[in-house]
């Protein structure tokens, strides 16, 4: 009986070992892809030219660049205000609320809602009345993708700050806002910081919202009134077009966008940990105290 | 005060640049896309033309969120007064059938409408069918199952090709009928004539139809088609032209086309013109697509011949400059 | 005298002052919480309502369900073949997916050395961030070629001929098709499983498990009748969270599935989703009824996801409550 289970157990470990194996085979074979293919097509011309005529050789990608960072920022620049906003109100305000206590799960539960969706419905609210494909809608759609993911970080976030702080502050005689402004916020604002993070890194990889949104447009435009280039929605059409070079600068966009989404991950991490406010303030400290010593 | 306002005004208006936003068919993607960037280093205007299907551009252009419509699915006049607008053609072209057969290479297959329609009803299912080989006898056909690629989208060359399909194939027009989008018996969906080519290049044994740059460009064989007149007519500039002769262009029908299956020996029968739609009620706007198209019309020909357009012969040109002052749209 | 009292009144008026700021903020503060927790969503159900009215009221709710035409040109649309591909699709994705992310988890938590504890979980967080469009192009790129010259062909010699499951893989491998499909949307899914099922596992008390191992259990027996009971509301829950993604994910999909508006009758056969078809059709749906039976698409994908996230939370929060017990 005895060998029989050793027997399972080695077995089942064996095979979660397997399973684990299996996952990790998948990641390293798309990043591998990635790294590859993109490495090998990633040129400098592509962030300074702006794309060629369909089927001539070619061109860049810059007003896919360009474009893409004036979506992301104005998503961002309308997201996280708003969402940092319920996010406050939901941990300070309501937190024993049964009422909010519903939105806030409500909120929980659209950060996993289809962005398609949204991109559907940013298009019957502002591009079938606007008459056009505009870039700010495109904005909008991301931000609205943005809010409930930055409402819930802030929430948590601000949830950890312990309550002794508040209590403190309070019996000095601050009002609520002051208490916030000036206590909990600076206290959770690395851990803020890591939820806005991830949210830009959420929003900077989204494709379907955009599709009929801020759609496409060949040529580097800063009018957020018409259409704007955006490198999804361009990797998109260029994967599925048939020219080799589209593909190539699908690559390297791919990469480039990859790259960018993790790195973004990555410094969140490392934020909220503490790893890189650490050395960031030795570094400025060890600035001023040589200027003190100069004097 | 006022004078000097007035004309930093205008300066200023000169001074911008003109932006010019269309959307429809990938059938003439590649002449537009090419017009445009010359027409940029000519005038400094852009032009932004997306290839989102001739569906789209019918759609969009509907709902006035473009300022022109690309679509090779002529519409009749009684689609046009419903909506409000104006319709001329800007080059003509061929839908091609091509394929990727491994064991071919570039090999040119003969094909008829009865093989092409049973390809396409799904009664054909294999590169040896006995009927293929009849058409091609000395062609070794493997024995390769067929891939059937169409579009997925609201397409103008779905039109053309499926209404020659109707024409000569009493079973396609019974079960199926033509338009921009159909209830396909069989096969996978490609967007755009862009994705049925790279669907093709991809699937082993694969068939498509696609404008005839398309398959060009991405060195692709392309069908012998048999016309009316029994002859098996390769796609290419004179055969075009032949289907193209037929053509009686009438400004007050809105120049409604429909060149497929034409008469004429050297006449290739899967061939189509592709127009522009423009919104009556926005003069403004369509003004400024006219301008664009003028002087495509004006210096755009070789840039089509290059890539194997038919371009409109001029006394069509003047007829369509005619019809855009009687309409108030004329640049 | 004069002086106290006017600082008394300068305190006092800068009192009234943070009083009336502090009421400000929390209206201010309060009407976004709302928008983001009520307002927003009842936007969207509402927008998404307005708009499929049209093709609700033409074809009628159960008609459009179980009407498996999508015929643009006779203006008859029927949305079964795409529900039923967003089913097929995550169905098999969830197959493939659960195990490899529970055997993920196990492996974190009791296998792995401890420098490979950060490694792989960092591996698997990294593999989440990855774009979803990233996948598709992958998987159109490079998996479909080697699915459909390769492994489907053999998939299809060895076990084509077999009674009822040969007809799973009959038809042409093309590599575009239910197989490829799922197989992408399962590799996405792994990642936020595999990091649910883990946290799951964390939650378990040291106590539990050392009380089992001493009376003598194997490491397998702890899991299996320790943890995995214990944490089976949360891992119930990360399945069906997993599963409400898999249902609204558009580009892993889009690239892979080849738009067929046909219910697949084998893997190797193409097909459609909603989000695929939302994706395609969307710009180009140039009737008025067409896009209604899209918006009526969008709709009900909506509704389905967000009743299924509101259960995996419920049964998230069990679990939770079990552990603050």
């Amino acid at each position: 009986m005895k060998t029989y289970r050793k027997f399972l157990n080695f077995f089942m470990l064996s095979l979660s070992t397997f399973m684990a194996i299996y996952g990790i085979f998948w990641l390293f074979w798309i990043l591998y892809s990635l790294l590859v293919n993109g490495f090998k097509y990633l040129k400098p011309e592509l962030i300074y030219l702006d794309p060629t005529p369909a089927g001539v050789e070619g061109g860049g990608l810059r007003h896919a660049f360009v474009g893409h960072l004036i979506l992301t920022s104005l998503g961002t620049l309308i997201g996280v205000p708003i969402g940092i906003a319920a996010g406050i109100f939901f941990s300070e305000y309501a937190r024993h609320n049964k009422l909010f206590a519903i939105f806030r799960q409500i909120t929980d539960i659209m950060v996993s809602t289809p962005s398609i969706v949204i991109g559907a419905v940013v298009y019957a609210l502002l591009v079938k009345p606007l008459g056009h494909f505009n870039g700010l809608a495109g904005a909008v759609a991301l931000a609205l993708l943005m809010i409930p993911v930055i409402a819930i970080t802030t929430d948590e976030m601000l949830k950890l700050v312990p309550q002794q702080m508040r209590e403190a502050a309070y019996a000095l005689g601050a009002h609520q806002w002051q208490v916030i402004k000036s206590v909990i916020l600076r206290a959770a604002k690395v851990g803020i910081l890591t939820g806005v993070l991830l949210g830009v890194a959420r929003i900077s990889g989204e494709t379907a919202p955009l599709l009929f949104t801020s759609f496409n447009n060949a040529y580097m435009n800063l009018n957020l009134m018409k259409p704007v280039a955006s490198l999804t929605v361009t990797m998109f059409d260029y994967v599925m077009g048939p020219y080799k070079y589209w593909h190539e600068q699908a690559w390297a966009a791919a990469f480039v966008l990859t790259m960018g989404v993790l790195l973004l991950s990555i410094t969140a991490k490392l934020v909220l940990h503490g790893n890189l406010i650490k050395p960031l303030t030795y570094i400025v400290r060890s600035f001023t105290r040589s200027k003190d010593k100069e004097e | 005060m006022k004078k000097t306002a007035l004309a930093l005004l205008a300066v200023g208006t000169v001074a911008i640049a003109m932006e010019i936003t269309g959307a429809g068919a990938t059938f003439p993607q590649p002449i537009y896309t090419r017009w445009a960037a010359e027409f940029y280093k000519a005038t400094g205007n852009k032009v932004n033309y997306q290839g989102i299907g001739s569906g789209g551009g019918i759609r969009q252009i509907i709902n006035r969120t473009v300022d022109f419509g690309a679509s090779d699915a002529p519409l009749t006049p009684e689609e046009l007064n419903k909506h409000g607008l104006l319709q001329f053609p800007t080059v003509i072209g061929a839908v091609v059938m091509t394929y990727n057969i491994p064991e071919l290479g570039k090999t040119v297959l003969n094909l008829d409408a009865k093989a092409v329609c049973d390809i396409y009803l799904g009664k054909i299912k294999k590169w040896n069918d006995p009927y293929l080989k009849q058409l091609n006898p000395n062609v070794n056909l493997p024995d390769r199952p067929i891939v059937v690629v169409h579009r997925s989208d609201g397409s103008g060359t779905t039109w053309i090709f499926t209404n020659w399909l109707s024409k000569t194939c009493p079973e396609w027009k019974e079960k199926v009928g033509f338009g921009t989008s159909v209830k396909w018996p069989t096969g996978v969906g490609g967007k755009g004539n862009p994705g049925v080519t790279n669907y093709v290049k991809r699937s082993q044994g694969g068939i498509g139809y696609v404008e005839y740059i398309y398959a060009k460009e991405n060195n692709l064989p392309m069908a012998r088609i048999k016309n009316r007149e029994g002859v098996f007519v390769e796609p290419n500039i004179k055969t075009v032209q032949a289907a193209a002769a037929y053509a009686k262009w009438d400004k007050s029908k809105h120049f409604y086309q429909v060149l497929t299956d034409q008469p004429g020996k050297d006449t290739y029968p899967i061939a189509g013109a592709t127009f522009i739609l423009l919104a009556k009620d926005q003069p403004e706007r369509s003004k400024k697509a006219t301008t664009f198209f003028k002087w495509a019309y004006q210096n755009g020909d070789k840039y089509a011949e290059a890539l194997h357009y038919i371009p409109m012969p001029s006394n069509v040109k003047n007829m369509i400059f005619e019809y855009w002052k009687e309409n108030g749209v004329a640049p | 005298m004069e002086v106290v009292s006017s600082v008394k009144d300068r305190a006092n008026s800068i009192k009234i002052r943070a009083g009336r700021v502090d009421k400000f903020v929390k209206v201010l503060l309060g009407f976004w919480a709302l928008f983001v927790g009520l307002l927003f969503p009842l936007i969207v159900v509402l927008v998404l309502f307005k708009e499929s009215k049209l093709a609700i009221d033409t074809f009628g709710l159960v008609k459009f369900l179980t009407n498996s035409n999508w015929d643009p040109v006779a203006e008859n649309f029927g949305g079964l073949t795409m529900v039923v591909g967003t089913l097929i699709s995550t169905f098999l994705a969830m197959l493939i997916a659960t195990p490899v992310s529970i055997g993920i988890a196990i492996f974190i938590t009791e296998l792995a050395p401890k420098w490979l504890k950060p490694i792989i979980s960092t591996a698997v967080e990294l593999l989440a961030a990855i774009p979803s469009i990233i996948y598709g192009m992958w998987g159109f790129l490079v998996l479909a070629p080697v699915m459909g010259d390769k492994v489907e062909p053999w998939l299809q010699d060895k076990l084509g001929n077999l009674p009822i499951i040969g007809q799973l893989f009959s038809g042409t491998p093309t590599g575009i098709d239910v197989l490829t499909t799922s197989l992408v949307l399962s590799i996405m899914i792994i990642p936020f499983m595999a990091a649910v099922v883990r946290d799951s596992f964390n939650m378990v008390p040291a106590i539990m498990k050392e009380s089992a191992y001493g009376l003598g259990a194997t490491q397998w027996e702890v899991i299996r009748h320790v943890v995995i009971p214990y944490t089976a509301s949360g891992i119930a829950g990360g399945l069906i969270l997993a599963t409400g993604r898999a249902l609204g994910e558009t580009m892993a999909v889009t690239f892979v599935a080849g738009n067929n508006p046909q219910i697949p009758k084998s893997l190797f056969d193409s097909f459609t989703t909603i989000t695929v078809a939302l994706a395609n059709q969307f710009t180009e749906a140039d009737t008025d009824i067409y896009l209604s039976s899209l918006y009526l698409l969008a709709l009900l994908l909506f509704l389905v996801s967000f009743i299924l996230l509101a259960i995996a939370k419920y049964m998230i929060l069990r679990l939770e409550k079990r552990w603050k017990a």
